[in-house]
């Protein structure tokens, strides 16, 4: 039985802004992020790096690259330890160690441009950069492949010879198809025949990048006795520890990874890239080794989202009851098998009720780098594809896109697609948030001249994922707490997790003292990512700050001499009613009165306490978004005029970092839904692998972002959390899109809708 | 490598500094390598991401893109350089209380930049102050929070 909560409506520290506890370092330029890391008697390496994206590896020559003075080290594919052929959680997806070490190092073929053949430690970063230039790699090109169309084809090269294919349970060989799966639910053909208005329409999109501004980095250090530590920028210590133990074939208590600052990961930096080859090059030359990718390699090698296809067909009844939905989901997967193909599932129909729904998806290997998770993993493509077609179907019978949305909405127990049935949601109370805001009940206002002005909306959905995470905390003789944590800090953490710490101890959330260690000194955690950090880790900081209370009131009891049972604890302050029998009064103590005296009398030893947890869900989160766009009639050019993210976050613990994951999310998508793509030449290889080529949105591109913060509490958490991160990447691609259609008439139904698509769309 | 090492004298932070830097060497590498300053952040090496973003004899440049040579008798300000012994630069501290930063690993580069605006322009307009941030991407925070703290600053000033 999962354990539920009923919620306080008015708290101190939780809902309030402190300034985060790491803020002074990263103000001043005192933070340690994964680049920073300097050890003695510290090397370098590089990779060589594949030109093509398919081709058999026909000889390696490394003589003129050892030549070279200053040259330490190098390795291939056969310096990779055998791995075992098996699939691997990593809490937010599965590998297969082998096809990883093979994604790392390339063995007899290459798989995706840009891909490692050869490394080489140096005694600087220059040489070892250098010396990979000069290791001379001949390869026999093979017809490479793009796109899912292209990699299904029947006479389509094999990219994985050893995969084994999975068509609806039915074992399959020689093929780039990795999975095929069905979710059916009510009857999906009764169903269309009853249906009044039927919309159905073919949505495409490009592969998509993280974008973090910090590249990938590794330093390792092998020493004598198989020992192994890690600095690196991670999104999970332990992950990446899993990852190298199944990599290096090392137990995982060999391997200590500490977790630097880290610049940004939106899912990008769960997997591992650098950190075993740096370790395989320390190993080699008994020196610490340090990695940092270039910005070309990251585009190249690195994270990108699923490109695709997605086929959708909604009905409704002449009511205005959308009845029916069928879908088929063509996820690229990259170079290995998964492509996040369930979430999108999971995620393709949640903000709507409907009863006869199925949905095939494809999971396709292509000759691109492997995906990697990115905020809501698959979610936004699919929200592209629905929230378009509900645009669209409304349009057709004429009914209003906002109700259209409410009177379909999904609620406690509505089945999502892929079958499993909702707690308590904020579905409604989000579409309600959206027609109350100020932003929906103002006009979109005269366009310039030459340009049309268009309003849209979009849903957007993510499950939000528990999982498990460690907490330690340690009371100070001051009155203050440290509190250990696993979970990277990437976006305000340390303080969030914090102030769920100091709402139990009742004190100020400044006076917890947090500090995210390495993978010895702090139990289990899960990654940085699902929206779980605030969630769980929080969860985990609340369960030890209670348990911290406890070992307080035995404390508070000696002191009192009086039974532990009977001391109370409220907003800071033990206290025990007086004890008329044995002559005791009523005593007070704060904690950090109490604190003091633990430590300066013989009150039982130093006070601390553990916290842990292994959560199913983090609280499922809703948003919608509203976007006006003008669109420029001569250059094809979309400016975003205003924006509005409303979203369910359960309960605010620091609205600030709320707000800001909001916008954040909001602007990534926007980037996705006008500008960013991987744009690939026909033999494969991204062309715009350069940050001026990818065109991320800069400062000019944006406007402000609103923000409304609903909050329905989520009974699975003490104080209603939900997972905020990820939802808000979900709604622009077809907010932006209906605003679009709104300001032009047309349906762009191919990512991203760049002015070059728009000026050929208006010409015809 | 043909390598020459130059010998290069100049003043970063207010501070005297003279070193040797190989002839190719970046002023991004020369800051983070030789003279230690690791706050000034790598982030694409090709002048796209203004995560290097320093200030040379009152001018915002990316490091990346200057050699350390050129550097020789200009004066260098870095984020480092921002706080005094009386505390924060008002823009460290308005980044603070605005939550204008996530990850914080554009935020040396922004501040910097930020301070080159400020420094000659001290009420600049929201389009002035995103016409003259579009060279320092962030992508965790939409720009909003950044804006804002750097308008806070420009009002108070």
């Amino acid at each position: 039985m999962v354990q539920t909560f009923k919620h306080q409506s008015e708290y101190k520290v939780i809902g309030s802004r402190p300034v985060r506890h790491d803020g002074f370092d990263k103000v001043t330029g005192r933070a340690i992020y994964g680049g920073d890391i300097k050890l003695p008697g510290l090397i370098w390496g590089a990779l060589t790096r594949s030109p093509h994206a398919h081709a058999k590896i026909k000889s390696i020559d490394t003589r003129a690259a050892e030549k070279i003075e200053g040259v330490l080290a190098i390795i291939t594919s056969k310096d990779m330890p055998e791995t075992e052929d098996k699939m691997v959680d990593l809490g937010e997806g599965d590998e297969n160690p082998r096809w990883t070490s093979n994604k790392l190092m390339a063995q007899q073929k290459v798989l995706y441009k840009g891909h490692p053949v050869a490394a080489v430690a140096a005694v600087n970063r220059y040489i070892a950069e250098h010396a990979a230039t000069k290791i001379k790699v001949e390869y026999e090109v093979l017809e490479a492949h793009n796109d899912v169309d292209s990699a299904l084809r029947k006479d389509a090269a094999i990219i994985l010879e050893s995969l084994e294919g999975d068509d609806l349970g039915e074992k399959i060989h020689n093929t780039n198809l990795a999975k095929h799966e069905k979710y059916e639910f009510g009857d999906v053909d009764k169903a269309f025949t009853n249906a009044t208005y039927i919309e159905e329409n073919t949505y495409t999109m490009q592969m998509v990048h993280q974008g973090y501004i910090e590249p990938h980095n590794a330093t390792a250090f092998w020493d004598e006795e198989d020992r192994v530590k890690i600095w690196t920028s991670t999104q999970g210590a332990f992950t990446a520890r899993t990852a190298l133990s199944n990599l290096l074939q090392l137990d995982v208590s060999r391997i200590k990874v500490t977790p630097c600052e880290i610049g940004g990961g939106f899912g990008g930096k769960i997997p591992v890239y650098l950190e075993p080859i740096a370790a395989l090059l320390s190993k080699k030359t008994g020196r610490p080794v340090k990695m940092m990718m270039e910005r070309t390699a990251v585009f190249e090698t690195t994270g990108p989202t699923p490109g695709g296809k997605v086929w959708v067909k909604i009905g409704a009844d002449k009511e205005g009851k959308l009845i029916v939905a069928e879908s088929k989901i063509w996820f690229e997967a990259g170079c290995n098998p998964g492509s996040m193909i369930e979430p999108a599932a999971q995620c393709i129909y949640a903000p709507y009720d409907i009863q006869n729904t199925r949905i095939d998806t494809y999971d396709v290997i292509v000759n691109k780098p492997k995906v990697a998770p990115y905020r809501a993993p698959g979610s936004p493509q699919v929200a592209y594809a629905m929230e378009s077609a509900v645009n669209d179907l409304c349009e057709k019978a004429g009914w209003d896109p906002l109700e259209f949305r409410m009177s379909n909405a999904s609620d406690k127990d509505t089945r999502r697609g892929d079958g499993v049935k909702f707690s308590v949601i904020g579905t409604k109370e989000v579409i309600k948030a959206t027609k109350n805001s100020k932003h929906w009940n103002s006009d979109l206002g005269p366009a310039e001249k030459g340009k049309v002005r268009g309003r849209g909306i979009s849903h957007g959905y993510w499950f939000n994922i528990g999982l498990k995470s460690s907490v330690n905390l340690n009371v100070n003789k001051d009155g203050t707490v440290t509190l250990i944590e696993g979970s990277t800090d990437i976006g305000g953490s340390r303080a969030s997790i914090s102030m769920q710490a100091a709402e139990v101890l009742g004190i100020p959330a400044e006076d917890v003292r947090p500090s995210v260690v390495d993978t010895d000194s702090v139990g289990y955690t899960d990654v940085t990512g699902g929206s779980r950090t605030t969630y769980a880790t929080g969860f985990a900081a609340w369960e030890a700050a209670n348990n911290l209370i406890v070992e307080m009131k035995k404390r508070v009891a000696l002191y009192f001499d009086r039974n532990h049972k009977d001391i109370n604890f409220e907003s800071g302050v033990f206290s025990v009613e007086p004890d008329i029998e044995n002559e005791k009064p009523e005593r007070n103590i704060t904690f950090k009165e109490i604190a003091e005296k633990i430590d300066d009398d013989d009150l039982g030893g130093p006070v601390n306490s553990v916290g842990s947890v292994d959560l199913e869900s983090a609280g499922d989160g809703f948003g919608m978004h509203i976007a006006d766009v003008e669109v420029d009639l001569a250059t094809g050019k979309t400016d975003v005029i205003r924006y509005t993210a409303v979203q369910d976050v359960g309960k605010a613990i620091h609205p600030s970092y709320v707000e800001g994951q909001m916008q954040g999310g909001a602007a990534q998508g926007i980037g996705w839904a006008l500008n960013e793509e991987y744009f690939m030449q026909d033999e494969g290889g991204m062309v715009n692998s350069s940050f001026l080529d990818y065109r991320m949105p800069t400062s000019l591109d944006l406007p402000k972002i609103e923000t409304v913060l609903v909050e329905v509490p989520t009974p699975l958490h003490p104080y209603g959390v939900r997972g905020v991160g990820e939802v808000p990447i979900c709604p622009p691609l077809a907010a932006v899109g209906n605003a679009l259609k709104d300001a032009l008439g047309i349906r762009f139904s191919d990512l991203p809708m760049n002015p070059a698509k728009i000026i050929k769309a208006i010409g015809n | 490598m043909a390598n020459t090492n130059i010998h290069i004298t100049t003043t970063i932070n207010e501070q005297p500094y003279e070193f040797l830097a190989p002839s190719y060497m970046s002023l991004l590498d020369a800051l983070r390598e030789i003279v230690g300053l690791t706050g000034t952040k790598e982030g694409c090496l090709d002048g796209n991401c203004g995560a290097c973003t320093v200030n040379v004899d009152g001018r915002i440049v990316d490091s990346c893109l200057v050699l350390a040579a050129e550097i020789d008798g200009c004066k260098v300000e870095t984020v480092e350089g921002m706080a005094s012994s009386e505390g924060l630069h008002p823009l460290q501290k308005a980044f603070l209380e605005e939550a204008a930063l996530q990850c914080g690993i554009c935020t040396p580069g922004f501040l910097v930049a930020a301070k080159g605006l400020l420094d000659n322009e001290p009420n600049p307009s929201e389009h002035r102050i995103r016409h003259w941030l579009a060279g320092n991407l962030c992508r965790c925070t939409g720009y909003d929070k950044i804006v804002k703290a750097v308008q806070k600053v420009s009002s108070e000033g």
